[in-house]
């Protein structure tokens, strides 16, 4: 059955140095509460806002990399009203379609490869708006706290809001489209999304036959993957025991991993949007955004491409680097000491990556630099050492930040290639190892146990397929019949 | 001459040269508020030691035989709608009790600057909204010529301080009249500048695309003396002009014989209260007959300048007032859930006339109605502001009373709120229109004055000044200090 999905993704633009609309540092994680406040972000009568042009060009950017066909004329920005706790004036500074007000741009798209076809995702709009502050609860959650503290740092940073039209069709698209969307974000340098809280996404969902279900406020990308696959076999369930499916607002539980009714009013609420008077509209010249779109970075389609066409990497590899912006800055910067393309893609998409998985570290918590790995690939695609000697010394350079070559010098790591030396070897595991020749010929298991016992003494210097041409080849010489 | 009766250029200047010492003076002033305060109620905050103090360093600074500033010790009041760091800032709402800014509006910062003392905060209408500062949650003002009557608002504390001699030097605030009203009703000098001249920073917003911080004194060229101090481009206001500066209060020398003056039909004529068109007229005709060129112009718009006025004023006064809801600073209402409390704080917070208007305003914002109400208005408003520049491209200034009837009874106009927004017919223009506006004394009308008002093209400030100091040089009307 095929979902009808929606987007609705807030970023915070974590790149930009101040807030949206006053100079109080936009790095407001870990500092104290109401520390990074002042009269404006704290809403106090008479403090205005003065406009942060970075986040509106960064917005502009953004506006361009999603292939938006319409690019506001001017930047108008909204009053949106709504009594809040979090929201120190009452109103939100927002942009929105109407009364002389309007979004920095819409009616774009992005294009998602999603097993072997090409799917479009329209955006509707993207808007630029300030944070509102956080509530923290002191006990417990919003129902069950006797007290709420409100911490302001959060309050004016400068968010992105993309909405997207409902043109995803399952939960893993929407996660496909998401982490485009990210390295988009990345490449453009409007914000590092692994920080707590700088990505949040309103999705809503319906199946056929049933309403529209918003789920508010989920935390990742993943979380979003989850929560929607949630949706589609909870409203499945209801559809298929024929009850109905309610219009509503749900909201994510990550803990529990199940979606949950919030309480809404009764009736819609009217945000009352009028264009800010204490913000006149700021003219954006065409020219300007022309000259936006020429400094415009590679994206990651075309450094895929790029990959693909000019490194004759494989598609997936291309693919997992170009969707990592800082992996891909460390690719291209390793192959600027050592040009070995198809070695250091498959060591850093695959062997690196699973490091950092298996460890749980962030890039850049590790020590591997692009110099020392490209020594590695260097010894590697010089067969120096094999590919499996590779990936053991590429976890102990990224954990103790090792030269490689010295490693390899001082160890004595050199791969061993000499096909006479290696059959001594052999011939004296296999003399060693009676029982296993006696079994070879209805175990192939056995075969494998003798190659093992040889990689073993030759602490794994040898070529794993070399020694097994020889093992079979030694073996048909004492008359044992093995298949190759 | 006694010392609450001197010219502010005159105190200035003997505290620079050490002929007048400013405790001295200042304690003057402060006797004279403690004498007329009981009667008339100018002020909100009267700030004596600490204006003492203040005084106290600028005799300080000329004994060091530096420059104290342009405004050496001059007692300035400033109305309790302007940001002073550390001192209650009220508007006259009780909903801001004990409200006290932690920093000061940019035109305070000048203040000091230039070696001003602040006396204190002065009386008005609550958040402005009024034209006879009878809505304060403070009590009424009473004019000092005639205390049965209002002194003009909603700037009235700062008219009524003048006149009294409370204070050398006041600013005021004006959104639709709010300075020119009082002025009118006091006997003193009040200018409106063009939009964006001064900056708005820390000015509390009533109606924020309408609204600026003015000037009042008792004589053109103090007028001009604190214009040129609070002038000026600020970057921490957006709609601050790019061009503003001191230049804009010079006062231009007039060659009466070669000044064209417009005279609006509409604001002398019915239904202008008969005695106050005398008056205007005889301000005109005495400028004719120093050589200037007097004609009658026509303005059918007024009509619909009113009701304009009111539904901008109202929609944005309602989104500026939302944030007042007890949480973070001024008056709490107690109330068992957030909800409540903010609900009964703004229910005792707010009086009538503010209440009345949020809801006006909310009412104009919501959805189905905005087009119909705001847009219409801000349609009227671009008319109304093409036709007041097509009449000052063939007259230099324009002319006509500045309120249409004598100061009022205390209580006569307030119980209609219809009557008491009839009063603003001939001041909003200006507002509108972003034009620069200024009062001149006119005439004694049942014991209480009555003002003439001239309005100039955008940036025409010093032509307004010169025209003020021709009529001044013309009616004598000059350092009015009354006994109340
Ligand atoms: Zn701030």
């Amino acid at each position: 059955m095929k979902a009808v999905i929606g987007l609705e993704i807030h970023v915070q633009m974590t790149s930009l140095k101040t807030k949206l609309f006053c100079s109080c540092p936009a790095d407001y994680r870990g500092a104290p509460p109401n520390t990074h406040v002042c009269p404006v972000c704290l809403g106090l009568p008479g403090a205005l806002p003065v406009v942060n042009m970075e986040a509106v060009k960064k917005a502009i950017m953004l506006a361009l990399a999603l292939n938006c066909r319409w690019v506001a004329e001017k930047v108008v920005f909204s009053r949106k009203h709504y009594f809040y706790p979090d929201l120190p004036k009452n109103y939100q500074i927002t942009q929105f379609k109407g009364g002389g007000g309007m979004p920095i741009a819409e009616d774009g798209y992005l294009e998602l490869e999603m097993g072997g076809d090409v799917r479009r995702v329209r955006i509707r709009r993207i808007n630029i708006e300030e944070d509102p502050g956080r509530l923290v609860y002191t006990e417990g959650d919003i129902t069950s706290s006797p007290e709420v503290l409100i911490d302001y740092n959060r309050s004016g940073i400068a968010l992105l809001e993309i909405v997207t039209e409902p043109d995803i069709s399952s939960p893993r698209e929407a996660r496909v489209f998401l982490e485009k969307l990210r390295a988009i974000i990345e490449y453009l340098d409007i914000a590092d999304l692994d920080l707590e809280g700088a990505m949040r996404v309103d999705a809503n969902i319906s199946l056929p036959g049933g309403s529209r279900v918003e789920v508010k406020n989920i935390g990742s990308i993943k979380e979003v993957e989850k929560a929607l696959s949630y949706e589609m076999v909870r409203q499945k369930s209801l559809l298929s025991r024929g009850t109905r499916v309610d219009r509503e607002t749900r909201h994510w539980d990550p803990v529990r991993g199940v979606t949950r009714p919030l309480r809404v009013k009764e009736e819609e609420e009217d945000y009352r949007y009028f264009p800010d008077p204490d913000l006149p509209p700021i003219p954006l010249p065409r020219e300007l955004v022309d000259a936006a779109a020429a400094l415009l970075p590679e994206l990651p389609d075309a450094r895929m491409r790029r990959f693909v066409e000019d490194h004759g990497l494989r598609r997936e590899i291309a693919y997992a680097l170009a969707m990592d912006k800082r992996l891909a800055n460390f690719y291209e910067e390793t192959l600027k000491y050592y040009w070995a393309p198809r070695t250091t893609a498959v060591m850093l998409a695959v062997d690196y990556l699973g490091f950092l998985e298996k460890n749980k570290l962030r890039m850049g918590e590790d020590r591997l630099t692009p110099k020392l790995l490209a020594k590695l690939v260097r010894l590697v695609d010089e067969e120096v050492i094999t590919p499996e000697q590779g990936k053991h010394l590429l976890f102990r350079v990224a954990r103790e930040g090792v030269d490689p070559e010295e490693v390899v010098e001082r160890e004595g790591l050199r791969a061993l290639r000499s096909e006479d030396e290696l059959r001594t070897i052999v011939r004296r595991v296999v003399e060693a190892n009676p029982k296993a020749v006696s079994d070879a010929a209805r175990n192939p298991r056995a075969v494998n146990f003798l190659v093992g016992r040889v990689m073993k003494e030759t602490q794994g210097r040898a070529e794993p397929r070399l020694v097994r041409r020889l093992v079979v080849e030694e073996l048909r010489r004492r008359g044992v019949r093995v298949e190759a | 001459m006694k010392a609450w009766e001197m010219p502010a250029t005159m105190v200035a200047e003997m505290v620079r040269e050490g002929s007048l010492s400013a405790v001295e003076y200042v304690s003057k002033i402060l006797e004279r508020a403690e004498e007329t305060e009981p009667r008339i109620n100018a002020y909100i905050t009267l700030l004596k030691e600490q204006a003492l103090r203040r005084a106290e360093e600028v005799d300080r600074t000329v004994a060091r035989g530096e420059d104290p500033g342009r405004l050496a010790g001059v007692a300035v009041a400033v109305k309790d709608n302007i940001a002073v760091r550390g001192v209650e800032n009220t508007c006259g709402s009780r909903i801001l009790k004990g409200y006290r800014p932690p920093f000061n509006a940019t035109v305070v910062e000048k203040l000091l600057r230039e070696g001003a003392v602040i006396i204190g905060k002065t009386n008005m209408d609550e958040f402005a909204m009024g034209s006879t500062t009878e809505t304060s949650a403070y009590g009424p003002t009473r004019n000092p010529w005639n205390p049965e009557r209002v002194p003009g608002g909603s700037s009235g504390g700062s008219g009524a301080a003048l006149a009294a001699g409370s204070a050398t030097l006041a600013l005021g605030s004006d959104t639709g009249g709010s300075i020119r009203c009082p002025a009118a009703y006091t006997g003193t000098y009040g200018l409106k500048p063009t939009y964006g001249a001064v900056s708005r920073y820390g000015l509390v917003p009533y109606a924020n695309s309408l609204e600026q911080i003015g000037p009042m004194a008792r004589n053109t060229a103090d007028l001009a003396l604190l214009y040129s101090v609070i002038v000026g481009h600020d970057p921490r206001d957006s709609t601050s002009l790019r061009d503003s500066d001191t230049r804009l209060a010079h006062v231009e020398h007039i060659d009466p014989s070669r000044l064209r003056i417009g005279v609006i039909r509409e604001l002398v004529e019915d239904p202008v209260d008969p005695r106050v068109s005398r008056a205007v007229w005889s301000v005109l005709s005495k400028l004719e007959s120093m050589g200037a060129s007097v004609e009658e112009v026509s303005l059918p718009l007024v009509e619909y300048a009113l009701p304009a006025y009111y539904i901008i004023a109202m929609a944005e006064a309602s989104s500026n007032l939302a944030r007042y809801d007890g949480t973070r600073y001024g008056f709490r209402a107690p109330g068992a859930t957030w909800e409540e409390m903010v609900v009964e704080t703004r229910t005792r917070g707010f009086g009538w006339e503010v209440k009345r208007r949020i809801m006006l305003g909310s009412f104009i914002l919501s959805a189905g109605y905005v087009e119909q109400y705001y847009v219409k208005a801000l349609r009227v408003r671009s008319a109304v502001r093409r036709a007041l520049l097509e009449l000052l491209s063939k007259h230099h200034v324009l002319a006509g009373a500045t309120m249409p009837i004598p100061a009022p009874r205390l209580g006569e106009r307030i119980r209609d709120p219809l009557l008491l927004y009839t009063m603003d017919v001939a001041t909003v223009l200006a507002n509108l229109a972003g034009i620069p506006a200024l009062n001149t004394p006119a005439d004694v009308v049942d014991g209480a004055p009555v003002g003439a008002q001239f309005m100039g093209p955008p940036m025409g400030e010093p032509l307004l000044l010169g025209v003020s100091r021709l009529v001044e040089e013309a009616t004598r009307f000059r350092d009015e200090v009354v006994q109340p």
